[in-house]
Parts: structure tokens; C-alpha cells; sequence
């Protein structure tokens, strides 16, 4: 367990809801602990700048508890919170010159001319901008503004920093470099940082922790090592750095197959456990035609400057490589994977799970089922109820024993394989429509998620691509179906 | 011969504008301000203005109502662009209409029907001239004042307010240090559009029978008498003051020009 005393910063089942009805976030629990350097990566829309925010007092949380040093603050407002931020463009003040800019908050606690001087200078320093005093705001190049608008927020010793995507707007050589200098400033101030970002290189680069968020929940929270090297699910995969992911099952001890071949691995699940495995490009190797497990053939190479990317079509799948070696396209390779670079993921059982209730029953033909979302009809009696039969004058139906089932208001769970649906544009031709909110290229098809109107999400597997945002239906053959009573 | 056409000529149609209606008239204003009747160049003109108790008075009065007319206008209107650009007020635009509309209907209807609200309120509009006065040239130009300041006003980054939010600034003092001077150069606008027409604009209180003499009835009385010197004297002192006050705006909204564009976007501009 671990010491309470260090955490900082708790959120504890916080919930927020905008104005307009949408809930960006729906239960969140993180802990940040003291002095650490965390941020928050993932996709825009995914909730993590909203963190930040009511952290920083700017959005209030709509249900949940937020703690700071063990005290809830969620009702302060952000000028009596011991918080500093960085805002993603600068918002340094136009008509103030940067000693004005820095000295803004200091002046509003009513420290002295001398402190303020002194203090401005320091941290004038610290951001290698000595001198700069009197330099008016739009004279500054904007890594100079980033500089500046960092020294605005030390200048207080806040307990906590937050930078919302604040090294988004500087040019790519301009980033590296403050991403050291911010890491390193990080060490010699010692208090909090949180960052948010939706660059994972950035996010692996800086932090102590990185949580991965989508969707306005946490996907997995670790040291960036683990998040590269262990993520915890399809999302993270896809999100942090490239990866081929195979979909395959377990086949005996620590052996696992797919595409076509069986490999040793270094996670143990029991065997027939369905899996995706996946394994980082830097880590397949090519050898000669013929030797390794898997054979193919090239049909892409290019040259990225440190390394080439070489795709290989295998019979079942293709696969993306990076190494030093430049192929032909046409060049037939094998490949072959070390035990320890293969990642598994068991087969997530509980998705496309919904819970409907049984509404009416057709003689002859069905039950009528109604979910959140949607509603299955004519669904026969044999699917819900094992043996059962009709009696003879209609309406109720028997058991095995030849005892009456009472089955009205009856929950049932109805599920379906993400493989067995099958995605339209026509919004009337499946059971149920929604937004298309992300989706993962695997080895052959397309893993999508779908979310509906009321936020349900649906799992599909397709091979066509569609993209994020697509208003799609949803269609699975009634027989694909399977049902269980709860 | 080929025809080319150079994007400059776009300009023609309103420089021959500029000739014809701008260029000429204050030359002949100039003309006659500096002449006698007898056509001579003379400065006799403007020493009469200046030593006429009269003249200077109605000066001062004209300067008197402008200002009163320009800070009531403000102290309505700065308030109002606030709520209605800074608040989450879903009705904004609708509101905003309601404080422009007046604009788009003719003032002389305008006046007309504020004459008969103000009689039916004082009963003799003569008994309090200077108050009449105020209240036509506020209710005249209010929508002006309200609209640069609502301009500004939304243009003005959230961000800023949460970044004095953030570094300790209370409400009150995140409107004394960054949003009033941030809205600075909607104010200079405003103030602008406000201020000389009040002093000029003696239409409206012939409308509501009101005595008050401003600087423009002055300039109608000499007109309406063929005093063309006299009048255009008047025009030319008019003139310098917008002049002057242009020149102080423009120097005291130098530095906050384009104020709410984030600097930063300008540094990428300039970089691009």
C-alpha cells in the first residue's frame, strides 16, 4: 500500500457533466503523489484537459471529491488554490511587460518592491531569459512566451504545476529542448507537475507516471516503461508507439499461437485463452527466406532516417518492422519473434454485454426483448429458457418438469461477438446506430469501438475501414446472439 | 492593344469619391475660413470666434454636454457588452439586437417618438433643456458605444481572466487589472464615435424644441444666414479637435492595438 502521506492530490469517483448535458467523465479516481512528474496523455476529446482544469479551479467537478493534502478544495476558487498554470498559449498578459507579467501574482499577495524584484530575477534565470524585464509581450518569440509564461506561474512556489499541452505550439527542435529543460526544472523546484499531453513521445520522454486516458476514463496508469512495455489493453497499444497486434489464443504453457505459428512468451495464461498479442516493430526479426516462424514477403520499405520501416505480408497478416537493414520489395523474408518481445492481452470477456428485460412473448414466434438501446424481437423461447415448450393454449410457457416459467419483467444478457457484427452507414439497417469513437488497424480487419446515443459501447470487428466520427448501425444476425438469464 | 488590369485601379471610383466630396469641400471650408467678404486672406475670423463670449461659451457648453453624454453612454454600455459578451447568457445575440436595432431605424422617427415619451413624462420639454439635452444625445448614440465595446469584449481570451484568476487575482481585481485594460481600445472607439457627434449634432435637439446651442446649431445658424466664413471657421474648429482627440486615442491605444489578439499568434504570423 502506499503512504498515504506523500499523495497530494486525490480524485476520488469524480464525475463532470458540461452545461450542455454531455458527460465528459463519469467516475475517474487518480491519485498524484508529492513531487511527482505525471501527465496525462491521450486523444482530444479524452477528458484530460477537463482534468487539469478542475484541478486548477476553472471547471467545477459535477459529483466526486477533489483532495488536496487530504482537504477537499472542489469548492475553492482557482485564485485561493495553491496552484500555478501554464496555459497551452501562454494567455501572457499584452498589456503588461514581462516583468509585470511575472510580478502579477506576487503584487496580488502584497509582497514588497525589493522581494519582487529579487524573485522576478531569479526566476528570470531559471528560464535563461536574464534581462528581459522591460521586453514588452509581442517582441517575444513563442518559445521565449513559453519561457515566460512558465517563470509567471514558479514565481508563486506553487504545491502543484499544471501545463495543459503547453509545448504544443513551439516548432519540433524548439520542444525537445524544453522538454529536457521542464524535466530538469522539475527536479531542481521538487513540487508537483502535471502535464497534459496528447504526444506520447512527449509523455514517455518527461513524466514519473503517464496516465493513459480515453474517453474521459483512465485506460492504465504505470512508469512510461510499463506503459510501452506492458500496456494493459488494445487502446494503450495502439496509442503508445507503433504495434503489430495478432489476434490468437493460448496453446499450451506460456505458448502462444497466431498467425500462423506458435511461439513462446513470457505471460502465463491458461491455454485456449483468446488473446491479442502484441509485439512492437523494433522487435520482430527478419532472418532468410525460409528460417524464423512466419514467412513473407516485402511489399514496403522507406527510409525514416534513423531506421527503415519494412512491411512484410505474411499469409494472414502484415506485419510493420523497423531495423537498420534496407529490403527489396518482392524479397521473400522470414521473421521470427524473441519470447520476451511478445506482449499478451487476454480477450476482454465482458464486452458487448447489455442487459434488456423480457417484454412480451409471441405464440409461435418469440420473445420481445427490450435493452437501453435497442430491442430484439421474435428471440425463440429455446434461447432464453433451455427445454422449455409451449403449453399448449399459448402464452405460458413450461419447463422441463412441465412447471410454468414466470418469466415477465425477467432480466436477460444478451451478447455478441465483436467478429459477428458487421458495420452500415444506413442508420435503420442494424439493431442499433452510433458514432464511430475510435478504432485499431489489427493484422486483418478493423477493431472498432461504436458509441450510441446513450452512451452504450459496442464492440465490432469489420473489415472495412471506416473513420472516427462515422454514424454507423450496427447489424448481428439474431442466431449470433447469445443469451443468458441474469 | 491589350487592356491589363492592375488591382491598383480598384482604388479609382472611390479616390474621384474622395476628389468630389471630401478633397474639394474642405478646401473651399479652408477657403473661406481664411478670407474676408471682400475676398482677402484674413485671420480675423478666428480672432472673432475666440473673443466672442458667446462663441467660446457655446464652446465649452458643446464640450460640456459631449463629455457628460460620452462617460453616461459609457458607464450604460460598458456594463451591458460585458454581460452580454462575458457571460454565459444564451439570449446574447437576441439581447444584442435589442441595443443595436435602434441603429437600423431611422432617428428622425426615433426622436420623434422620444420627444412624446419625455412630454409625457416633463409636460413642457422647456423646463429642463439641459437635462433633454443629455438624455436625447445618450439615447441617440448609446448603440454606439455599446457595439466597439462589445467587440472588444469578445474578442478578449477567456484565458486571460483564468490566468489573473490563477495567479491569486479576486474577481474585482481581474477586472481592474486585465479586463478594463484590455478593453481599452473597444473604449477608444467608443469614445470616439460618441463624443464629436454629440457635440455637433443639433438636429436633435431641434426636434425636441430644445434652445440648447451646441457647436453644430452654430454652424446652421451661420449657414442658414450665407455667413460662409463664419460657419466654416466653426467646421475648421471642429476639425482640429477631432484631430487632436484622434491623435491622444490613437497614441494611448497604440500599445494596446489589437490587445486581444494573443500574442502569440502574432509571434507565428510573423514567423510564417
Amino acid at each position: 500500500m502506499d503512504n498515504k502521506k506523500d499523495t497530494l492530490i486525490e480524485l476520488k469517483h469524480v464525475k463532470k457533466v458540461f452545461k450542455d448535458g454531455v458527460t465528459i467523465i463519469e467516475d475517474l479516481n487518480l491519485e498524484i503523489k508529492k513531487g511527482e512528474f505525471v501527465t496525462l496523455l491521450g486523444p482530444s476529446g479524452c477528458g484530460k484537459t477537463t482534468i487539469l482544469r478542475m484541478i486548477g479551479g476553472f471547471e467545477k467537478i459535477s459529483a466526486g471529491e477533489l483532495l488536496l493534502n487530504g482537504k477537499d478544495i472542489s469548492n475553492l476558487p482557482p485564485n485561493e488554490r495553491p496552484i500555478n498554470t501554464v496555459f497551452q498559449k501562454y494567455a501572457l498578459f499584452p498589456h503588461l511587460n514581462v516583468y509585470d507579467n511575472i510580478a502579477f501574482g506576487l503584487k496580488i499577495k502584497g509582497a514588497d518592491k525589493k522581494t519582487q524584484d529579487e524573485k522576478v530575477k531569479k526566476v528570470l534565470e531559471m528560464v535563461d531569459l536574464e534581462g528581459f524585464e522591460k521586453r514588452s509581450i509581442s517582441t517575444l518569440s513563442g518559445g521565449q512566451q513559453q519561457r515566460i509564461a512558465i517563470a509567471r506561474a514558479i514565481v508563486n512556489e506553487p504545491e502543484v504545476l499544471l501545463l495543459d499541452e503547453s509545448l504544443s505550439a513551439l516548432d519540433a527542435k524548439m520542444r525537445k529542448e524544453m522538454q529536457i529543460e521542464l524535466k530538469e526544472m522539475h527536479k531542481k523546484l521538487g513540487i508537483t507537475f502535471i502535464f497534459v499531453t496528447h504526444d506520447q513521445e512527449e509523455a514517455l520522454t518527461m513524466s514519473d507516471k503517464v496516465v493513459v486516458m480515453s474517453d474521459g476514463e483512465i485506460q492504465q496508469i504505470g512508469t512510461p516503461e510499463d506503459i510501452y512495455n506492458e500496456p494493459k489493453n488494445l487502446f494503450v497499444a495502439d496509442f503508445i508507439g507503433e504495434s503489430n497486434i495478432f489476434k490468437g489464443k493460448m496453446v499450451g504453457k506460456k505458448k502462444v499461437q497466431f498467425d500462423g505459428a506458435v511461439f513462446e512468451c513470457v505471460d502465463d495464461y491458461p491455454v485456449d485463452t483468446v488473446i491479442d498479442a502484441v509485439v512492437r516493430p523494433e522487435d520482430v526479426e527478419i532472418t532468410e527466406a525460409g528460417k524464423g516462424r512466419i514467412q513473407g514477403e516485402v511489399i514496403a520499405c522507406d527510409f525514416k532516417g534513423i531506421f527503415y520501416v519494412t512491411a512484410v505480408k505474411t499469409d494472414r497478416a502484415e506485419i510493420e518492422i523497423h531495423n537498420l537493414k534496407s529490403f527489396k520489395i518482392g524479397e521473400k523474408v522470414g521473421l521470427d519473434l524473441a519470447p520476451d518481445s511478445i506482449h499478451i492481452i487476454p480477450y476482454d470477456t465482458t464486452i458487448n454485454h447489455y442487459e434488456g428485460t423480457l417484454e412480451s412473448y409471441i405464440v409461435g414466434k418469440g420473445f420481445l426483448v427490450k435493452f437501453e438501446d435497442f430491442e430484439l424481437s421474435d428471440v425463440p423461447a429455446a434461447r432464453i429458457f433451455a427445454n422449455c415448450t409451449e403449453k399448449e393454449e399459448g402464452t405460458s410457457l413450461l419447463d422441463a418438469a412441465g412447471k410454468e416459467i414466470s418469466w415477465e419483467g425477467r432480466k436477460v444478457v444478451a451478447s455478441f461477438k465483436p467478429e459477428d457484427a458487421k458495420l452500415s452507414d444506413d442508420a435503420e439497417a442494424g439493431f442499433v446506430a452510433g458514432d464511430i469513437n475510435s478504432f485499431i488497424f489489427m493484422d486483418n480487419y478493423y477493431h472498432y469501438r461504436v458509441r450510441s446515443e446513450s452512451e452504450e459501447e459496442y464492440i465490432v470487428n469489420d473489415e472495412y475501414l471506416w473513420n472516427s466520427g462515422d454514424h454507423v448501425s450496427i447489424s448481428v444476425p439474431l442466431e449470433k446472439f447469445q443469451f443468458e438469464l441474469s | 492593344m491589350k487592356y491589363t488590369f492592375h488591382r491598383k485601379q480598384l482604388a479609382i471610383p472611390y479616390a474621384i469619391f474622395l476628389i468630389l466630396f471630401v478633397i474639394l469641400p474642405l478646401l473651399v471650408i479652408i477657403f473661406y475660413a481664411f478670407t474676408n467678404d471682400n475676398g482677402q486672406v484674413s485671420f480675423h475670423n478666428f480672432i472673432a470666434f475666440f473673443q466672442s463670449g458667446k462663441t467660446v461659451g457655446t464652446l465649452l457648453y458643446s464640450i460640456v454636454i459631449a463629455v457628460l453624454t460620452t462617460l453616461i453612454c459609457l458607464l450604460i454600455a460598458y456594463p451591458t457588452a460585458f454581460l452580454l459578451a462575458k457571460t454565459g447568457m444564451r439570449s446574447g445575440s437576441a439581447l444584442l439586437l435589442l441595443f443595436v436595432l435602434p441603429m437600423w431605424i431611422n432617428f428622425t422617427l426615433r426622436i420623434t417618438a422620444l420627444k412624446e415619451i419625455l412630454t409625457l413624462i416633463e409636460g413642457n420639454l422647456a423646463l429642463h433643456p439641459f437635462a433633454n439635452t443629455i438624455i436625447c444625445m445618450v439615447y441617440d448614440f448609446l448603440p454606439f458605444m455599446i457595439m466597439p465595446l462589445y467587440n472588444t469584449l469578445t474578442k478578449l481570451d477567456d484565458s486571460y481572466i483564468e490566468a489573473a484568476q490563477d495567479l491569486g487575482a479576486k474577481k474585482s481585481l481581474v477586472f481592474w487589472r486585465v479586463i478594463l485594460p484590455l478593453s481599452v481600445p473597444g473604449i477608444v472607439s467608443g469614445v470616439t464615435m460618441v463624443f464629436l457627434p454629440s457635440m455637433t449634432n443639433y438636429v436633435v435637439l431641434d426636434m425636441v424644441y430644445n434652445s440648447t446651442y451646441i457647436m453644430g446649431s452654430l454652424i446652421g445658424s451661420y449657414f442658414s444666414a450665407y455667413d460662409w466664413h463664419n460657419g466654416s471657421v466653426i467646421s475648421i474648429i471642429l476639425l482640429l479637435i477631432i484631430c487632436v482627440i484622434t491623435f491622444i486615442s490613437n497614441r494611448y491605444a497604440e500599445g494596446e492595438e489589437d490587445s486581444h489578439v494573443n500574442p502569440l499568434k502574432k509571434a507565428e504570423a510573423r514567423k510564417g
